[in-house]
Protein backbone atom coordinates (compact mmCIF):
# COMPACT_ATOMS: atom_id res chain seq x y z
CA UNK A 1 0.00 0.00 0.00
CA UNK A 2 1.14 3.76 -0.60
CA UNK A 3 0.73 6.22 1.85
CA UNK A 4 -0.49 9.73 1.62
CA UNK A 5 3.24 10.76 2.32
CA UNK A 6 4.57 9.40 -0.22
CA UNK A 7 2.28 10.41 -3.15
CA UNK A 8 2.65 14.27 -1.83
CA UNK A 9 6.17 13.77 -2.28
CA UNK A 10 5.65 11.82 -6.28
CA UNK A 11 3.54 15.15 -6.90
CA UNK A 12 5.89 17.60 -5.53
CA UNK A 13 8.76 15.96 -8.02
CA UNK A 14 6.28 16.48 -10.88
CA UNK A 15 6.14 19.99 -10.29
CA UNK A 16 9.17 21.11 -9.27
CA UNK A 17 10.62 19.10 -12.12
CA UNK A 18 8.45 19.48 -14.93
CA UNK A 19 5.51 22.10 -13.71
CA UNK A 20 3.09 19.28 -13.83
CA UNK A 21 0.43 20.14 -10.80
CA UNK A 22 -1.81 17.28 -9.73
CA UNK A 23 -1.53 18.44 -6.36
CA UNK A 24 -5.84 19.68 -6.64
CA UNK A 25 -6.63 16.35 -8.31
CA UNK A 26 -8.99 14.24 -6.55
CA UNK A 27 -7.19 12.05 -3.82
CA UNK A 28 -9.02 9.16 -3.93
CA UNK A 29 -8.81 8.80 -7.91
CA UNK A 30 -5.74 9.69 -8.38
CA UNK A 31 -4.12 7.11 -5.84
CA UNK A 32 -5.81 4.40 -7.39
CA UNK A 33 -4.35 5.62 -10.75
CA UNK A 34 -1.12 5.72 -9.28
CA UNK A 35 -1.15 2.41 -7.59
CA UNK A 36 -2.53 0.75 -10.96
CA UNK A 37 0.40 1.75 -12.43
CA UNK A 38 3.17 0.58 -9.89
CA UNK A 39 1.58 -2.79 -10.50
CA UNK A 40 1.08 -2.77 -14.22
CA UNK A 41 4.42 -1.31 -14.70
CA UNK A 42 5.58 -4.14 -12.01
CA UNK A 43 7.66 -1.50 -10.15
CA UNK A 44 9.27 -3.56 -7.02
CA UNK A 45 8.48 -0.22 -4.87
CA UNK A 46 6.74 2.99 -4.93
CA UNK A 47 10.27 4.33 -4.46
CA UNK A 48 11.13 2.55 -7.57
CA UNK A 49 8.38 4.46 -9.66
CA UNK A 50 9.41 7.80 -7.70
CA UNK A 51 12.39 7.56 -9.18
CA UNK A 52 11.45 6.27 -12.55
CA UNK A 53 9.19 9.52 -12.78
CA UNK A 54 12.07 11.42 -11.96
CA UNK A 55 15.47 10.81 -14.03
CA UNK A 56 13.24 9.58 -17.25
CA UNK A 57 11.35 11.83 -19.06
CA UNK A 58 9.61 9.00 -21.20
CA UNK A 59 8.71 7.93 -18.44
CA UNK A 60 7.15 10.73 -17.58
CA UNK A 61 5.08 10.91 -20.94
CA UNK A 62 4.06 7.56 -19.59
CA UNK A 63 3.03 8.57 -16.22
CA UNK A 64 1.20 11.47 -17.00
CA UNK A 65 -1.13 9.79 -19.77
CA UNK A 66 -1.75 6.65 -17.43
CA UNK A 67 -2.74 8.45 -14.67
CA UNK A 68 -5.43 10.65 -15.86
CA UNK A 69 -8.15 8.85 -17.72
CA UNK A 70 -8.86 9.27 -21.13
CA UNK A 71 -11.67 7.04 -21.71
CA UNK A 72 -14.37 8.53 -24.00
CA UNK A 73 -17.34 7.90 -26.69
CA UNK A 74 -18.77 9.25 -29.63
CA UNK A 75 -22.37 10.49 -29.13
CA UNK A 76 -21.62 9.61 -25.17
CA UNK A 77 -25.21 10.50 -23.89
CA UNK A 78 -27.33 10.36 -26.76
CA UNK A 79 -29.83 12.97 -25.25
CA UNK A 80 -27.35 15.41 -24.46
CA UNK A 81 -26.36 16.10 -28.32
CA UNK A 82 -29.95 15.91 -28.72
CA UNK A 83 -30.16 18.98 -26.63
CA UNK A 84 -27.08 20.39 -28.42
CA UNK A 85 -29.24 19.83 -31.98
CA UNK A 86 -32.64 21.01 -30.56
CA UNK A 87 -31.99 24.34 -28.26
CA UNK A 88 -28.54 25.32 -29.27
CA UNK A 89 -27.72 25.18 -32.36
CA UNK A 90 -30.63 26.79 -33.84
CA UNK A 91 -29.76 29.62 -32.02
CA UNK A 92 -25.84 29.55 -33.23
CA UNK A 93 -27.82 30.14 -36.72
CA UNK A 94 -27.58 33.88 -36.55
CA UNK A 95 -24.02 33.82 -35.78
CA UNK A 96 -21.54 35.06 -37.83
CA UNK A 97 -19.16 33.41 -36.55
CA UNK A 98 -19.30 29.91 -34.17
CA UNK A 99 -16.35 29.38 -31.87
CA UNK A 100 -16.72 26.15 -29.27
CA UNK A 101 -14.01 24.78 -27.12
CA UNK A 102 -13.86 21.08 -25.99
CA UNK A 103 -11.64 21.23 -22.89
CA UNK A 104 -9.87 18.11 -22.01
CA UNK A 105 -11.24 15.98 -25.38
CA UNK A 106 -8.72 13.31 -24.80
CA UNK A 107 -8.30 11.59 -28.36
CA UNK A 108 -11.42 13.11 -30.04
CA UNK A 109 -14.30 11.28 -30.40
CA UNK A 110 -16.32 14.24 -28.38
CA UNK A 111 -15.24 16.59 -30.88
CA UNK A 112 -16.09 14.56 -34.21
CA UNK A 113 -19.37 13.73 -32.81
CA UNK A 114 -19.87 18.20 -32.38
CA UNK A 115 -18.52 18.23 -35.78
CA UNK A 116 -21.05 16.44 -37.07
CA UNK A 117 -24.36 17.82 -35.38
CA UNK A 118 -22.52 21.35 -37.30
CA UNK A 119 -22.52 19.98 -40.26
CA UNK A 120 -25.73 18.32 -40.26
CA UNK A 121 -26.85 21.65 -38.85
CA UNK A 122 -25.41 23.36 -41.75
CA UNK A 123 -23.49 25.25 -39.30
CA UNK A 124 -19.85 23.88 -40.04
CA UNK A 125 -18.29 25.76 -42.60
CA UNK A 126 -18.73 28.74 -40.17
CA UNK A 127 -17.53 26.98 -36.68
CA UNK A 128 -13.77 26.47 -35.24
CA UNK A 129 -13.66 23.91 -32.80
CA UNK A 130 -10.59 24.35 -30.44
CA UNK A 131 -9.88 21.19 -28.86
CA UNK A 132 -7.36 20.66 -26.38
CA UNK A 133 -5.85 18.49 -23.60
CA UNK A 134 -2.98 18.32 -20.88
CA UNK A 135 -1.79 15.19 -23.02
CA UNK A 136 -0.04 15.85 -26.05
CA UNK A 137 -0.72 12.07 -27.19
CA UNK A 138 -4.04 11.82 -27.02
CA UNK A 139 -4.29 14.98 -29.19
CA UNK A 140 -2.19 12.97 -31.73
CA UNK A 141 -5.00 10.69 -31.85
CA UNK A 142 -7.24 13.93 -32.57
CA UNK A 143 -5.52 15.20 -35.42
CA UNK A 144 -5.67 11.76 -37.45
CA UNK A 145 -9.28 11.70 -36.61
CA UNK A 146 -8.95 7.32 -36.94
CA UNK A 147 -11.05 5.43 -34.38
CA UNK A 148 -11.63 1.41 -33.77
CA UNK A 149 -14.08 0.63 -36.77
CA UNK A 150 -15.44 -1.97 -33.91
CA UNK A 151 -16.86 1.28 -31.98
CA UNK A 152 -18.80 2.06 -34.90
CA UNK A 153 -22.25 0.12 -34.09
CA UNK A 154 -22.11 1.17 -31.02
CA UNK A 155 -21.78 4.58 -31.91
CA UNK A 156 -24.00 4.34 -34.67
CA UNK A 157 -26.94 3.66 -32.35
CA UNK A 158 -25.93 6.22 -29.88
CA UNK A 159 -26.13 9.01 -33.02
CA UNK A 160 -29.56 7.81 -33.81
CA UNK A 161 -30.47 8.41 -30.37
CA UNK A 162 -29.04 11.39 -30.42
CA UNK A 163 -31.51 12.42 -33.67
CA UNK A 164 -29.09 11.76 -36.17
CA UNK A 165 -30.93 10.47 -39.03
CA UNK A 166 -28.01 9.70 -41.81
CA UNK A 167 -26.36 6.36 -42.41
CA UNK A 168 -23.35 7.20 -39.71
CA UNK A 169 -20.79 5.38 -42.03
CA UNK A 170 -20.93 8.13 -44.56
CA UNK A 171 -18.98 9.82 -42.41
CA UNK A 172 -16.34 7.65 -42.42
CA UNK A 173 -13.89 5.55 -44.54
CA UNK A 174 -13.28 2.08 -43.43
CA UNK A 175 -9.84 0.47 -44.08
CA UNK A 176 -8.06 -2.17 -42.20
CA UNK A 177 -10.08 -2.46 -39.29
CA UNK A 178 -9.95 1.29 -38.91
CA UNK A 179 -12.57 4.63 -39.37
CA UNK A 180 -10.89 7.33 -41.03
CA UNK A 181 -13.45 10.37 -40.56
CA UNK A 182 -13.85 13.04 -43.44
CA UNK A 183 -11.18 15.93 -43.66
CA UNK A 184 -14.19 17.89 -43.89
CA UNK A 185 -15.01 17.58 -39.81
CA UNK A 186 -11.20 17.53 -39.16
CA UNK A 187 -10.51 20.66 -40.74
CA UNK A 188 -12.39 23.02 -38.45
CA UNK A 189 -10.77 21.20 -35.50
CA UNK A 190 -7.68 23.28 -33.95
CA UNK A 191 -6.02 21.15 -31.80
CA UNK A 192 -3.06 22.65 -29.01
CA UNK A 193 -2.43 21.06 -25.32
CA UNK A 194 -3.97 23.26 -22.95
CA UNK A 195 -3.08 22.50 -18.77
CA UNK A 196 -6.65 23.86 -17.38
CA UNK A 197 -4.72 23.86 -14.03
CA UNK A 198 -1.88 26.31 -15.26
CA UNK A 199 -3.06 27.58 -18.56
CA UNK A 200 -4.90 30.81 -18.83
CA UNK A 201 -7.90 31.97 -21.08
CA UNK A 202 -6.80 32.18 -25.15
CA UNK A 203 -10.13 33.28 -26.82
CA UNK A 204 -13.80 34.11 -26.40
CA UNK A 205 -16.22 30.76 -26.97
CA UNK A 206 -20.05 30.80 -27.68
CA UNK A 207 -19.49 27.24 -26.00
CA UNK A 208 -17.17 25.16 -23.96
CA UNK A 209 -17.74 21.94 -23.78
CA UNK A 210 -15.75 20.36 -20.65
CA UNK A 211 -16.73 16.91 -19.41
CA UNK A 212 -16.45 14.29 -17.52
CA UNK A 213 -12.75 16.16 -16.65
CA UNK A 214 -13.95 18.46 -13.18
CA UNK A 215 -14.35 15.11 -11.36
CA UNK A 216 -10.70 14.97 -11.65
CA UNK A 217 -10.41 17.47 -9.81
CA UNK A 218 -11.22 18.46 -6.08
CA UNK A 219 -13.90 21.76 -5.31
CA UNK A 220 -11.46 24.52 -4.90
CA UNK A 221 -10.01 23.71 -8.77
CA UNK A 222 -13.16 23.00 -9.98
CA UNK A 223 -14.04 26.65 -8.68
CA UNK A 224 -10.77 27.71 -10.54
CA UNK A 225 -11.29 26.14 -13.69
CA UNK A 226 -15.13 27.63 -13.78
CA UNK A 227 -14.22 31.09 -12.99
CA UNK A 228 -11.59 30.38 -16.57
CA UNK A 229 -15.02 29.12 -18.16
CA UNK A 230 -16.62 32.40 -17.56
CA UNK A 231 -13.76 34.48 -18.26
CA UNK A 232 -13.52 32.55 -21.39
CA UNK A 233 -17.09 32.82 -22.54
CA UNK A 234 -18.92 35.52 -24.59
CA UNK A 235 -22.32 37.01 -23.16
CA UNK A 236 -24.81 34.56 -23.48
CA UNK A 237 -22.38 31.77 -24.41
CA UNK A 238 -22.71 28.18 -23.08
CA UNK A 239 -21.17 26.17 -20.82
CA UNK A 240 -21.67 22.01 -21.14
CA UNK A 241 -20.06 19.91 -17.99
CA UNK A 242 -20.39 15.81 -17.34
CA UNK A 243 -23.77 14.26 -16.42
CA UNK A 244 -22.65 14.07 -12.98
CA UNK A 245 -21.11 17.38 -12.90
CA UNK A 246 -22.70 20.46 -11.72
CA UNK A 247 -22.57 24.02 -10.74
CA UNK A 248 -24.23 24.39 -7.84
CA UNK A 249 -22.41 24.96 -5.06
CA UNK A 250 -19.57 26.87 -7.24
CA UNK A 251 -18.04 29.82 -7.01
CA UNK A 252 -20.11 30.90 -10.37
CA UNK A 253 -23.64 29.08 -10.09
CA UNK A 254 -25.27 33.11 -10.18
CA UNK A 255 -23.60 33.82 -13.17
CA UNK A 256 -25.14 30.73 -14.74
CA UNK A 257 -28.54 29.54 -15.60
CA UNK A 258 -29.34 25.70 -16.74
CA UNK A 259 -31.02 25.37 -19.55
CA UNK A 260 -33.46 21.86 -18.90
CA UNK A 261 -32.26 18.49 -17.95
CA UNK A 262 -29.34 18.37 -19.53
CA UNK A 263 -26.19 20.04 -17.80
CA UNK A 264 -25.93 22.64 -20.73
CA UNK A 265 -26.26 26.01 -18.51
CA UNK A 266 -26.60 29.45 -20.40
CA UNK A 267 -24.24 32.51 -19.28
CA UNK A 268 -26.53 35.31 -17.81
CA UNK A 269 -24.15 37.98 -15.63
CA UNK B 1 -11.66 -9.82 18.13
CA UNK B 2 -15.42 -10.55 17.69
CA UNK B 3 -15.96 -8.04 20.56
CA UNK B 4 -13.90 -5.40 19.69
CA UNK B 5 -16.16 -6.07 16.08
CA UNK B 6 -19.25 -5.74 17.92
CA UNK B 7 -18.00 -2.25 19.94
CA UNK B 8 -17.14 -0.61 16.78
CA UNK B 9 -19.76 1.66 15.33
CA UNK B 10 -20.53 1.64 11.59
CA UNK B 11 -19.96 5.17 10.31
CA UNK B 12 -20.85 3.58 6.86
CA UNK B 13 -22.70 0.64 5.22
CA UNK B 14 -21.92 -0.29 1.39
CA UNK B 15 -23.92 -2.36 -0.49
CA UNK B 16 -23.05 -4.11 -3.69
CA UNK B 17 -25.35 -6.17 -6.15
CA UNK B 18 -25.09 -7.14 -9.46
CA UNK B 19 -27.99 -10.21 -10.88
CA UNK B 20 -31.38 -10.70 -9.11
CA UNK B 21 -30.42 -8.03 -6.38
CA UNK B 22 -32.98 -5.76 -7.43
CA UNK B 23 -35.68 -7.81 -5.69
CA UNK B 24 -33.59 -8.32 -2.30
CA UNK B 25 -33.20 -4.45 -2.09
CA UNK B 26 -36.91 -4.00 -2.98
CA UNK B 27 -37.68 -6.17 -0.01
CA UNK B 28 -34.80 -4.96 2.65
CA UNK B 29 -34.98 -0.99 2.18
CA UNK B 30 -39.11 -1.03 3.16
CA UNK B 31 -37.75 -2.72 6.70
CA UNK B 32 -34.36 -0.37 6.94
CA UNK B 33 -35.89 2.25 10.29
CA UNK B 34 -35.82 5.75 9.74
CA UNK B 35 -32.87 8.07 11.14
CA UNK B 36 -30.34 5.15 10.78
CA UNK B 37 -27.23 7.18 11.90
CA UNK B 38 -24.68 5.84 9.40
CA UNK B 39 -25.26 6.19 5.28
CA UNK B 40 -25.61 3.97 2.93
CA UNK B 41 -24.21 3.67 -0.09
CA UNK B 42 -25.48 1.31 -3.53
CA UNK B 43 -23.38 -0.03 -5.80
CA UNK B 44 -24.89 -2.10 -8.23
CA UNK B 45 -24.66 -3.25 -12.05
CA UNK B 46 -27.08 -2.07 -14.38
CA UNK B 47 -27.48 -2.20 -17.99
CA UNK B 48 -27.19 1.20 -19.46
CA UNK B 49 -29.44 3.93 -19.46
CA UNK B 50 -32.40 1.26 -18.96
CA UNK B 51 -32.08 1.58 -15.67
CA UNK B 52 -32.41 5.34 -15.66
CA UNK B 53 -35.06 6.05 -12.68
CA UNK B 54 -33.29 3.40 -10.56
CA UNK B 55 -32.73 5.81 -7.70
CA UNK B 56 -36.33 7.19 -8.19
CA UNK B 57 -37.85 3.35 -7.85
CA UNK B 58 -35.32 2.87 -4.62
CA UNK B 59 -36.90 6.03 -2.99
CA UNK B 60 -39.85 4.77 -3.38
CA UNK B 61 -38.94 1.70 -1.14
CA UNK B 62 -37.46 3.68 1.55
CA UNK B 63 -38.58 6.33 4.41
CA UNK B 64 -34.71 7.18 4.42
CA UNK B 65 -33.58 10.17 1.08
CA UNK B 66 -32.22 8.54 -1.50
CA UNK B 67 -31.02 9.72 -4.91
CA UNK B 68 -27.87 9.10 -7.47
CA UNK B 69 -24.76 10.85 -6.45
CA UNK B 70 -23.20 13.86 -8.28
CA UNK B 71 -19.76 14.40 -7.91
CA UNK B 72 -18.16 15.96 -4.93
CA UNK B 73 -21.76 15.20 -3.05
CA UNK B 74 -20.99 15.21 0.92
CA UNK B 75 -21.72 11.44 2.06
CA UNK B 76 -24.65 12.25 4.71
CA UNK B 77 -25.56 10.11 7.79
CA UNK B 78 -29.50 8.84 7.29
CA UNK B 79 -29.08 8.94 3.25
CA UNK B 80 -28.81 6.26 0.58
CA UNK B 81 -26.63 7.32 -2.06
CA UNK B 82 -27.20 4.82 -5.75
CA UNK B 83 -23.76 4.91 -7.71
CA UNK B 84 -24.84 6.29 -10.98
CA UNK B 85 -24.44 4.41 -14.34
CA UNK B 86 -21.08 4.02 -16.20
CA UNK B 87 -19.16 5.61 -13.35
CA UNK B 88 -17.12 4.59 -10.95
CA UNK B 89 -17.76 5.98 -6.79
CA UNK B 90 -15.11 6.46 -4.99
CA UNK B 91 -14.62 8.14 -1.48
CA UNK B 92 -12.26 11.55 -0.38
CA UNK B 93 -10.65 11.78 3.03
CA UNK B 94 -13.30 14.79 3.42
CA UNK B 95 -15.89 12.17 2.49
CA UNK B 96 -17.11 13.71 -0.28
CA UNK B 97 -17.69 11.26 -3.29
CA UNK B 98 -15.66 11.45 -6.61
CA UNK B 99 -16.84 10.03 -9.82
CA UNK B 100 -14.44 7.97 -12.27
CA UNK B 101 -15.09 7.11 -15.30
CA UNK B 102 -11.55 4.96 -15.85
CA UNK B 103 -11.78 1.31 -17.68
CA UNK B 104 -14.02 -1.24 -16.24
CA UNK B 105 -12.95 -3.58 -13.30
CA UNK B 106 -14.49 -7.11 -13.39
CA UNK B 107 -16.03 -6.09 -16.65
CA UNK B 108 -18.17 -3.26 -14.70
CA UNK B 109 -18.44 0.33 -14.08
CA UNK B 110 -19.42 1.07 -11.47
CA UNK B 111 -17.38 -1.64 -10.00
CA UNK B 112 -18.38 -3.20 -6.60
CA UNK B 113 -14.89 -3.52 -5.82
CA UNK B 114 -13.30 0.03 -6.19
CA UNK B 115 -15.84 1.47 -4.22
CA UNK B 116 -15.27 -1.09 -1.60
CA UNK B 117 -11.77 -1.00 -1.50
CA UNK B 118 -12.04 3.42 -1.34
CA UNK B 119 -14.11 3.02 1.58
CA UNK B 120 -12.27 0.69 3.53
CA UNK B 121 -9.29 3.10 2.98
CA UNK B 122 -11.16 5.57 4.47
CA UNK B 123 -13.85 4.39 6.96
CA UNK B 124 -11.52 1.19 8.14
CA UNK B 125 -13.05 -0.46 10.84
CA UNK B 126 -15.73 1.43 10.90
CA UNK B 127 -17.21 0.51 7.24
CA UNK B 128 -19.79 -2.52 7.09
CA UNK B 129 -20.25 -4.35 3.86
CA UNK B 130 -22.93 -6.13 2.34
CA UNK B 131 -22.81 -8.39 -1.06
CA UNK B 132 -26.12 -9.56 -2.76
CA UNK B 133 -27.00 -11.37 -5.48
CA UNK B 134 -24.62 -11.73 -8.67
CA UNK B 135 -23.28 -13.49 -11.17
CA UNK B 136 -19.92 -12.08 -11.15
CA UNK B 137 -16.92 -11.96 -9.10
CA UNK B 138 -17.23 -8.48 -8.17
CA UNK B 139 -16.94 -7.41 -4.64
CA UNK B 140 -14.79 -10.57 -3.26
CA UNK B 141 -11.59 -8.51 -3.40
CA UNK B 142 -13.26 -5.61 -1.97
CA UNK B 143 -14.61 -7.49 1.11
CA UNK B 144 -11.05 -9.17 1.71
CA UNK B 145 -9.79 -5.62 1.61
CA UNK B 146 -12.27 -4.51 3.92
CA UNK B 147 -11.78 -7.48 6.34
CA UNK B 148 -7.97 -6.67 6.34
CA UNK B 149 -8.51 -2.96 7.57
CA UNK B 150 -11.01 -4.10 10.71
CA UNK B 151 -14.86 -3.60 8.49
CA UNK B 152 -17.52 -6.03 8.84
CA UNK B 153 -18.49 -7.98 6.11
CA UNK B 154 -21.94 -9.66 5.16
CA UNK B 155 -23.18 -11.78 1.99
CA UNK B 156 -26.81 -12.81 1.26
CA UNK B 157 -27.29 -16.38 2.00
CA UNK B 158 -26.15 -18.10 -1.26
CA UNK B 159 -29.58 -20.29 -1.15
CA UNK B 160 -31.81 -17.37 -0.98
CA UNK B 161 -30.18 -15.47 -3.90
CA UNK B 162 -31.36 -15.61 -7.42
CA UNK B 163 -27.82 -15.53 -8.35
CA UNK B 164 -25.78 -17.12 -5.68
CA UNK B 165 -22.71 -16.82 -7.28
CA UNK B 166 -21.36 -13.50 -5.94
CA UNK B 167 -22.26 -14.38 -2.30
CA UNK B 168 -20.78 -17.75 -2.34
CA UNK B 169 -17.31 -16.44 -4.53
CA UNK B 170 -17.08 -13.92 -1.57
CA UNK B 171 -17.79 -16.76 1.19
CA UNK B 172 -15.52 -19.26 -0.61
CA UNK B 173 -12.57 -17.13 -0.81
CA UNK B 174 -13.05 -16.41 3.27
CA UNK B 175 -13.86 -12.71 2.39
CA UNK B 176 -17.02 -13.21 4.82
CA UNK B 177 -17.96 -12.60 8.72
CA UNK B 178 -21.94 -13.00 8.45
CA UNK B 179 -24.28 -14.93 5.98
CA UNK B 180 -27.58 -13.80 6.11
CA UNK B 181 -30.97 -13.90 4.62
CA UNK B 182 -33.03 -10.52 3.96
CA UNK B 183 -35.15 -10.66 7.51
CA UNK B 184 -31.72 -10.71 9.23
CA UNK B 185 -29.91 -8.75 6.97
CA UNK B 186 -32.58 -5.89 7.88
CA UNK B 187 -32.15 -6.62 11.57
CA UNK B 188 -28.61 -6.55 11.39
CA UNK B 189 -28.59 -2.78 9.75
CA UNK B 190 -31.53 -1.53 12.03
CA UNK B 191 -28.70 -2.41 15.13
CA UNK B 192 -26.25 -1.11 13.53
CA UNK B 193 -25.17 2.56 15.69
C1 LIG C 1 -12.31 10.99 -19.08
S1 LIG C 1 -11.55 12.06 -20.27
C2 LIG C 1 -12.97 12.94 -20.85
C3 LIG C 1 -13.09 12.91 -22.35
C4 LIG C 1 -14.35 13.50 -22.91
N1 LIG C 1 -14.49 14.91 -22.56
C5 LIG C 1 -15.57 12.71 -22.49
O1 LIG C 1 -16.34 13.14 -21.62
O2 LIG C 1 -15.79 11.62 -23.04
C6 LIG C 1 -10.64 13.23 -19.26
C7 LIG C 1 -9.62 14.04 -20.04
O3 LIG C 1 -9.20 15.16 -19.25
C8 LIG C 1 -7.84 15.40 -19.49
N2 LIG C 1 -7.26 16.21 -18.43
C9 LIG C 1 -6.96 15.84 -17.17
N3 LIG C 1 -6.39 16.86 -16.48
C10 LIG C 1 -6.37 17.92 -17.33
C11 LIG C 1 -5.89 19.25 -17.22
N4 LIG C 1 -5.34 19.70 -16.09
N5 LIG C 1 -6.00 20.06 -18.29
C12 LIG C 1 -6.56 19.61 -19.45
N6 LIG C 1 -7.02 18.36 -19.62
C13 LIG C 1 -6.92 17.52 -18.57
C14 LIG C 1 -7.25 14.01 -19.59
O4 LIG C 1 -6.00 14.01 -20.27
C15 LIG C 1 -8.37 13.25 -20.35
O5 LIG C 1 -8.12 13.24 -21.73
Amino acid sequence: MIDEEEIDLLLNDLFDLYGYDFTSYSRASLKRRIVRLCSLDKFPSFAELRYHVKTDPTYLKRFVEEITVNVTEMFRDPSFYKSLRDDILPIFGTKPFIRIWHAGCSTGEEVFSMAILLKEANLLKKSLLYATDLNPSVLDNVRRGIFPLTQMKQYSESYISSGGINDFSTYYTANYGQAKFDRELSEKIIISTHNLVSDSSFNEFDLIVCRNVLIYFDKDLQDRVLKLFDASLGTLGYLALGTKETLKFSAVQNKFKQLNKEKIWKKIA
Amino acid sequence: MEEDRLETSCQLLVIGGSAGSLDVLFKLLPRLKAGLTFPIVVILHRRNSVESFLAELLASKTVLPTREVDDKDPVVPGNIYLAPADYHLLIEKNRTFSLDYSEKVNFSRPSIDVTFESASEIYGKALVALILSGANEDGTQGMLCIQKRGGRTIAQKPESAQMPFMPQNAISRGAVNYILDIEQMSTFINELT
